[in-house]
Order: structure tokens, then C-alpha cells, then sequence
């Protein structure tokens, strides 16, 4: 099977290659033939890419340890779940889930334009190609996923136990999937300004892809924090972390570009900007995926010593030049068909809003490159903290917070000031008034927090005037009740009102982000039972430790769990009880522990004891201190290696006596605890932020939910055919039933 | 003013703010930054300026007082060691052995931690070692 799955990849190359030949061929002849089979290309790579993908899965399901890769990621004892999701714990594996998103989303796209743009397109599919050439080269060359072992070993290293957390299953396809469809835009921007079609076609024909990139690695942004939130021992959810970053850049010039691209449809601007933010959105896109896997820059997210640092600097560069030689060249084709009317507009909004995001962009481009940059200047390495960030991102983000609620109040081209009072005074009352009621309530202490609130009060009293007033306007015009008036509108223009939920969805995220990050209160304490600590308005007693063994489903040990009982009470009333715990792995290396030793010199794992609210969450988490039983596992090491010296021992015997041994250690934790470090976080609405994900999902989604246009479009046919029928001239029905 | 003077006069004012903005990002940061060491070249350690730590935890040298930790970080390639005072959140790969990335000030003649700001560098949370 392994030469198999190689096969498949070798395959897939050399497809990559021909079909980029014959797109180009097809493109510059003008040979109908040869385009459609550089797209059949690309089916082909979507097919070979699957194939070999499960190929990987099997053999991570089966536990076939002659692959270098599942012996090294997976292991007998690793639960079913993990062994779907442990390809992507391995560079190999992670680049082919690199290929096969790529390889699916180019032909979807291909698929849907296959009968328009048909200049542009072949173009874009030798572009999307080159992708897929580089990636399956790597995963020939380089990094093969399919290389076996000389000998094969009975077990495996197992999946890292950091990972097994339910988002892994999505946080890292979440964001590949982000990183690929990225690509398509990027390939269709490249193949539009080829052909200096520079108008608004290749932007309607990707638009959806753009908007599901953006969703995708939004999401998955989002879940990554909160799988660091809910699992690490540590209680944050962004650290300014290289690879979080790497991340969040292609989000913030992708949002820019999703709002800009709005101006080229309607008004033939900004053309240039557009093209340049999706070129830029493309090439961070790419160095994010090579931030991860070159570990070029200190993260904890960095895979191990890698050689794909020179073919991806390749690629950036020729991605760089190669974008800027374009945009340059083109600079004819890509001037403006309008002018900006009036700073009092929403192109200048959007227009502000791009300049923001961009500026965000640079601001972490910079912080995140600066080790390197001064590197390279002083001869110094030299980096910067959370406090660095904070300082530059947390105006950047109020200015942006506003600029998203004043967009959809304001009208296009040119806004009278009375419309735009009468769009504004209600939703700048709530506003000022939220930024009042924060100060009450003690948010006084933290200026960029109060405006915050007031900013996210007025985006989200904007978003509920625009549903009050569109739903009201359809009442006017139907009978509909006010909820069937709400879903109609939604209906009648998704992408619009899909995007003010989204808006909405980020008001309530920077309002969890505000008010967690700067009062929270984060308290660590060493405790023994009895003992107590405080964290905010809370007291927090350690009342008594807890001990358990997990086993797998058949039967094998899998980690040894130290927890503890926490009693939380609010002025002397119970709240809640919270039960962290941490669980310790057996280390892989067999041979330098004891077998009962082993069981604590591994990984280890926090698991959170939470109480979350939508006023406030108390977070816990415990370290014991397990040095206090080294005596007793040494002890245990020796009974058990006497015990097992015995060669009429069997190996269920020898399990049990593991087994026992470990039990009695545990019964001993709980009789005489250790002292314990606890760390406790009481943190003020940060529920609001994983709230507000859910609302961005949900915005998303009905944005991007195929037949909105159709709908729109029937819509508007159908109100003209009316208007047709009006004025009594029939021979208009004719164009408006060719186009619903 | 005709139009296209003043557009030109506004993408000049734009710019110059740009630049200026931008020069005083770069010079904000390298005044902020921290700059990287390892223990062998923290000799000259200046106190009150902080460093980011980079080393290998030394076997044995794990100490948990009832707030703080002490332990002390080597050379990645060599004998030079330093000892480290630290309070704040542990990440869950810290080991003895293991490199890590801690911000330190000096201190005397040790080293404190900065709050939170202990990183481990696990070379196998994605690719583990051969198998044994």
C-alpha cells in the first residue's frame, strides 16, 4: 500500500505539471482542447490526492507501524478518534491535507466557472497547479509520508497527549482549509491581471471562496483559542504566539479584501488595492503554512527541525516579485472608473476600515518578523512581548470596532448629514450609554475597556436598528409577522444581512476580549487540604485530592489522573465545585525510566476545572507536586522489576502487578497529598467571546449559503415583471423571465 | 484649490502620517525588545534590562517553593548555566531536559522570571522522537 499511496503522489506531480503545460498552452493559443484538459488536471490531482489521503487514514486506522509516520504519531492505545486525526499531527501528513484541500477546492471552483472567464481562468488553474506541483513535490522529495521502516516496531510512539483534545479533529483542517481557498482568489487575481480582465468578474466568479477562506480560518482561529483556554494549564487564549500570528495576518488583509471588493462590484474602484491585498492575502497565506513547519521563528507550535525552509522561501520570493512585477505592469488597466465621492460615504468607511486592517496586519508582520529583522540590522536577536502587541493592536482594534459599526449606517456614495443623524443618534446613545454603565459597574480602571464596551454597544444597536427597520419596511409592504418579516429580509439579501451578523458576532468577541483581558483577575497559590485562596470576590478551598487510573478500551493502561475537589464560594454562599485535574502519560522512552517511573516522567496534561458564565467564568487548574512520591515510585519500580525478574510470569500477571502497584500510588495520593500549586482565574464575560463566534459562524454561513443571489435575483424579476405589468407593457417579460 | 492638487496635497499628508507612524513603530521596538541569550552569554547581563532566556533545563535543578520555582538553564551546546527564579503559569511540557524560553532580569546574582512568560520548546508536541 505504501507504494501505493507514492505512487499516487508521484502521479499527482506529474499531472500538476502537464496540466499547468496545458493551461498555458490552452491560454495563450487559444486552444479550447487544451484548457479543458489542463481542468481535467485538476480533477485528476483532486482524485490522486484523495486517494493517497486514504491511504494515510487506513494506515493510521489499522496502526500499520511499517510507515515511519504512524509508528512515530500514533500507537495501539491511542483512542479511534485520535487515530483519524493524528496524520495531521506529522509534517508529512499535514502537507498532504495541504494538497488534497487544495486539489478539492481547485476543482470546485474550476468546476464553477468552467463555463465563464475563459480567459482567465486557464490561467488561474496553472497558477493553482503550481500549488499543487510544490506541495506534491515536497511530499516526494522531502517529506514522504509513505517512507516505511527497516524493521517494524510492535508499538508506536502514540499521539503527542497535548493533541487529544476534540478540536484537534477541526481546529488544523479549519484552518488549512483557510490557507487553500485562499489560493483560489489569489490564482483567479493572478490569472485576471495576465489577461488585464481586471473588472469585477474574476471577484464575483471567487467571491464565496473568498468569504468561506476567511470563515474557515476565522473558525479556526477561534477554536484554537479555545482549545488552548479549555486544555493548556495556562488560562489564556492568545499569546501573540509567531504561529497564532501567521494566522491571524491572511485574516485581517482577507477581511480587507472582502469588504474592498464590495467597492470594484458596485463602483469600479479601488482596483489596485484589491488586486494587492489578495496578491498580499496569498503570500501570507503560504507563510503561514511555512511559519509552522520551518521553525524558523521560536513558537510552541513548531514542528521539529525541518529542511522545507529554502523551497518555501523559494516560493515566497517568486510569489513576491511575481505579484508586484503583475500589479506594476498593470497599473494601466487597473485605474479607477470612479472617483470617491465624499468622505461622508461608506466607501470612505470601507476604505478606513481596509486602512486599519492593513495597518494591523503590518503592526504584527512586524513584531512577529522582528527577531529576524533585528537580526539582520544590529546583529542581535532581539524580541517582543504581549505588552509590545497590546500596546499597537488594542487602539487599532477600538478604531476598527467603530469604523464596523458605522459602516452599515452610512450611505453609499455620498451621505447627507441628516440621513446620517438619524442613522446615528440612536445607536451613539446606546453607545455612550453602555460606555457609562461599564464605568459603574467597575471598568473604570481600564479606558481602552469603557470604550470598548461603548463602541460594541453602538455596533450592536446599529445591527439591531438595520433588522428593525428593513423587517419594518417589509411589514409595510406584506402582512408578514415580525418574525417571518426578519427571516424574509435575511432571505432576500443574505450576503448583506448574513455580513451585520457577522459584525455583531465581533462586537460581542471584542467586548469578551475587552473586559477578560484587562479584569481578569489570575491568582496562583500552593495549597495543601484545608487550605484556601482568593481570586476575585472568590474564595477557593482545596477540599480534598482525587486519584484515578484510565484505562483503554481494551483493557491497557493509559494515564494516571491527580485531581482535586475545589469548593468556590461567593461571600460565604457555595457557588460551585471544580474538579481540575492533570494527567500524566507514560513516557515512550521505555528504557531510561522505570516501568512504574515511566508513568511519571512523560507528558503531562492539565484538565481544567471551569465554571463558565455569561457574567463570569472561575477557571482552576493544578500542578501537584510529585516529587513527594518519588520515594514511593522508585519503590514500586524496584517491587515490580523483582516481581517481573521471575520467568514463569506471565504478561497479564505482570500487567496486574503494573497495575496494583499504580492503584496503590494513588491510593497513597489520596491518603497524603503533596502540597499543589492552583491557579485560579476569575475573568469577567469571556464567555461573550466563544458567544460571539458562534454569531460570526452563523453570520457566515448565511453569507455564504449557495442561491442567495438567485433569490435576490428572482426577487428583483419579479418586482420588475410587476412593474412591467403596471405599466401595462408586456413585451418587458420577456428579458426578466430569461434571467430568474 | 483644483481637484487634482488637492488630491495630490492629501496623499502627501497621508503619507507623510504613515511614515511617521511607522518610524515610530520602529522605534518603539527596538527599545522595547528583549534581546535573546543564552546562559553563556548573559555574563554582562545588565540589571533592569530583560533578556529572553533560551536553554536547556539542568537535570535535578527543579525547586517548587510555595510560590516561586528555581531551576536552572543550561547551554543548548555547552557547560554555561544559569539560575532562574520564577512565578506564573508552567506550561505542561516543562521538563527537566527540555529547552525552554523564559524572559529574565538579573537580579544579583540570579535570574527572575518574568510572570507568565515560561515557554517550552518541545521538540516532539508534533514530531516524536524514533520510536523505541
Amino acid at each position: 500500500m505504501a507504494t501505493f499511496g507514492r505512487a499516487c503522489l508521484i502521479l499527482g506531480l506529474a499531472v500538476a505539471l502537464y496540466g499547468i503545460a496545458a493551461s498555458v498552452h490552452g491560454a495563450r493559443s487559444g486552444r479550447r482542447d487544451w484548457v479543458v484538459s489542463g481542468r481535467r488536471a485538476v480533477y485528476a490531482l483532486a482524485g490522486l490526492a484523495t486517494v493517497a489521503f486514504v491511504v494515510l487514514e487506513i494506515a493510521f486506522l489499522r496502526s500499520d507501524f511499517r510507515y515511519e509516520v504512524v509508528a512515530t504519531h500514533s500507537s495501539t492505545t491511542t483512542p479511534l478518534f485520535y487515530k483519524v486525526a493524528a496524520p495531521w499531527s506529522s509534517q508529512e501528513g499535514s502537507l498532504l491535507l495541504w494538497v488534497f484541500m487544495l486539489s478539492i477546492w481547485s476543482s470546485l471552483v474550476l468546476f464553477l466557472t468552467r463555463r465563464r472567464l475563459r480567459e482567465v481562468a486557464p490561467w488561474a488553474t496553472a497558477v493553482l497547479l503550481g500549488f499543487g506541483a510544490f506541495f506534491c513535490a515536497l511530499l516526494v522529495f522531502l517529506e514522504s509520508p509513505f517512507d516505511e521502516l527497516p524493521a517494524t516496531p510492535v508499538e508506536g510512539t502514540g499521539l503527542n497527549p497535548l493533541l487529544r483534545h476534540p478540536s484537534m479533529m477541526i481546529h488544523p483542517p479549519m484552518l488549512y482549509s483557510g490557507y487553500t481557498l485562499f489560493a483560489v482568489p489569489f490564482a483567479f487575481a493572478v490569472g485576471a491581471l495576465l489577461t488585464r480582465r481586471v473588472d469585477a468578474e474574476w471577484i464575483r466568479s471567487t467571491r464565496r471562496f473568498a468569504l468561506g477562506a476567511w470563515l474557515a480560518l476565522g473558525v479556526g482561529i477561534l477554536l484554537g483559542a479555545r482549545w488552548s483556554y479549555s486544555e493548556l494549564g495556562w488560562g489564556g487564549y492568545w499569546a501573540w504566539d509567531p504561529v497564532e500570528n501567521a494566522s491571524l495576518m491572511p485574516w485581517l488583509t482577507g477581511t480587507a479584501f472582502i469588504h474592498s471588493i464590495m467597492i470594484q462590484e458596485r463602483r469600479g474602484m479601488l482596483k489596485v488595492w484589491n488586486a494587492s491585498l489578495v496578491l498580499a492575502t496569498g503570500v501570507l497565506a503560504i507563510l503561514g503554512t511555512f511559519l509552522v513547519r520551518s521553525g524558523i521563528l521560536d513558537s510552541i507550535h513548531a514542528f521539529g527541525a525541518s529542511t522545507l525552509g529554502i523551497p518555501f522561501v523559494s516560493l515566497i520570493a517568486v510569489m513576491i516579485a511575481g505579484s508586484v512585477a503583475l500589479v506594476v505592469s498593470r497599473r494601466e488597466a487597473l485605474r479607477s472608473e470612479h472617483k470617491l465621492d465624499s468622505l461622508l460615504s461608506r466607501e470612505a468607511v470601507f476604505l478606513g476600515n481596509n486602512l486599519v486592517l492593513v495597518g494591523l496586519c503590518a503592526v504584527i508582520f512586524w513584531g512577529t518578523f522582528f527577531p529576524l529583522i533585528s537580526e539582520a540590522i544590529t546583529g542581535d536577536r532581539a524580541s517582543v512581548g504581549p505588552p509590545w502587541f497590546n500596546r499597537y493592536t488594542v487602539p487599532l482594534a477600538l478604531v476598527l470596532v467603530f469604523l464596523s459599526g458605522l459602516g452599515p449606517l452610512i450611505a453609499w456614495r455620498r451621505a447627507s448629514a441628516a440621513g446620517a443623524r438619524r442613522n446615528l443618534l440612536g445607536p451613539a446613545l446606546v453607545g455612550v450609554a453602555a460606555a457609562v454603565a461599564s464605568v459603574a459597574l467597575g471598568a473604570g480602571s481600564s479606558p481602552p475597556t469603557v470604550a470598548m464596551m461603548g463602541f460594541g454597544a453602538f455596533v450592536l444597536a446599529g445591527v439591531t436598528q438595520e433588522f428593525w427597520r428593513g423587517a419594518g419596511a417589509r411589514r409595510a409592504m406584506s402582512d408578514d409577522g415580525p418574525a417571518r418579516a426578519v427571516v424574509s429580509l435575511v432571505r432576500r439579501n443574505r450576503r448583506r444581512y448574513g455580513g451585520y451578523v457577522v459584525h455583531a458576532g465581533m462586537a460581542l468577541l471584542f467586548i469578551g476580549i475587552a473586559a477578560s483581558s484587562a479584569l481578569q483577575d489570575t491568582q496562583d497559590a500552593n495549597l495543601r487540604p484545608g487550605q484556601s485562596m482568593r481570586s476575585g470576590d472568590y474564595e477557593v478551598r482545596y477540599v480534598r485530592p482525587t486519584s484515578s487510573i484510565t484505562t483503554t478500551s481494551d483493557g491497557r493502561l493509559e494515564r494516571v489522573n491527580f485531581g482535586a475537589v475545589l469548593d468556590v464560594r461567593r461571600e460565604g454562599k457555595h457557588v460551585t465545585t471544580l474538579e481540575p485535574s492533570r494527567a500524566f502519560f507514560p513516557s515512550t522512552a521505555v528504557d531510561e525510566f522505570g516501568p512504574v517511573g515511566r508513568f511519571f516522567e512523560g507528558e503531562a496534561t492539565s484538565e481544567v476545572g471551569l465554571k463558565a458564565g455569561v457574567l463570569r467564568d472561575v477557571w482552576s487548574a493544578m500542578t501537584p507536586d510529585i516529587d513527594a512520591l518519588k520515594p514511593m515510585i522508585d519503590e514500586g519500580d524496584k517491587v515490580f522489576t523483582r516481581f517481573a525478574q521471575d520467568g514463569n510470569v506471565t504478561q497479564t500477571a505482570r500487567s496486574e502487578a503494573l497495575a496494583q502497584i499504580l492503584v496503590a500510588i494513588t491510593e497513597r495520593y489520596r491518603r497524603s497529598p503533596p502540597p499543589t500549586t492552583f491557579r485560579v482565574i476569575t475573568s469577567p464575560l469571556v464567555a461573550w467571546i466563544w458567544i460571539g463566534a458562534l454569531v460570526i459562524f452563523v453570520g457566515g454561513a448565511i453569507a455564504l449559503w449557495p442561491g442567495g443571489d438567485s433569490v435576490r435575483r428572482r426577487a428583483r424579476a419579479g418586482y420588475k415583471a410587476r412593474v412591467a405589468r403596471d405599466l401595462g407593457s408586456a413585451e418587458e417579460r420577456e428579458p426578466v423571465s430569461a434571467t430568474s | 484649490m483644483d481637484p487634482s492638487r488637492k488630491r495630490r496635497v492629501r496623499l502627501v499628508v497621508a503619507l507623510t502620517v504613515a511614515l511617521l507612524l511607522a518610524g515610530a513603530l520602529v522605534y518603539t521596538t527596538f527599545s522595547a525588545a528583549s534581546p535573546e541569550r543564552i546562559p553563556s552569554q548573559l555574563s554582562d547581563a545588565q540589571p533592569g534590562q530583560s533578556y529572553k532566556l533560551g536553554g536547556r533545563v539542568v537535570a535535578g535543578s527543579i525547586r517548587r517553593e510555595r510560590d516561586a520555582m528555581t531551576f536552572e538553564v543550561q547551554d543548548p551546546k555547552g557547560p554555561a548555566k544559569v539560575p532562574v527564579s520564577y512565578t506564573g503559569s508552567v506550561p505542561d511540557p516543562f521538563r527537566e531536559g527540555r529547552e525552554v524560553i523564559v524572559t529574565v532580569q538579573r537580579e544579583g546574582s540570579t535570574f527572575v522570571g518574568e510572570r507568565d512568560s515560561l515557554v517550552t520548546k518541545c521538540p516532539s508536541k508534533f514530531q516524536s522522537e524514533t520510536p523505541s
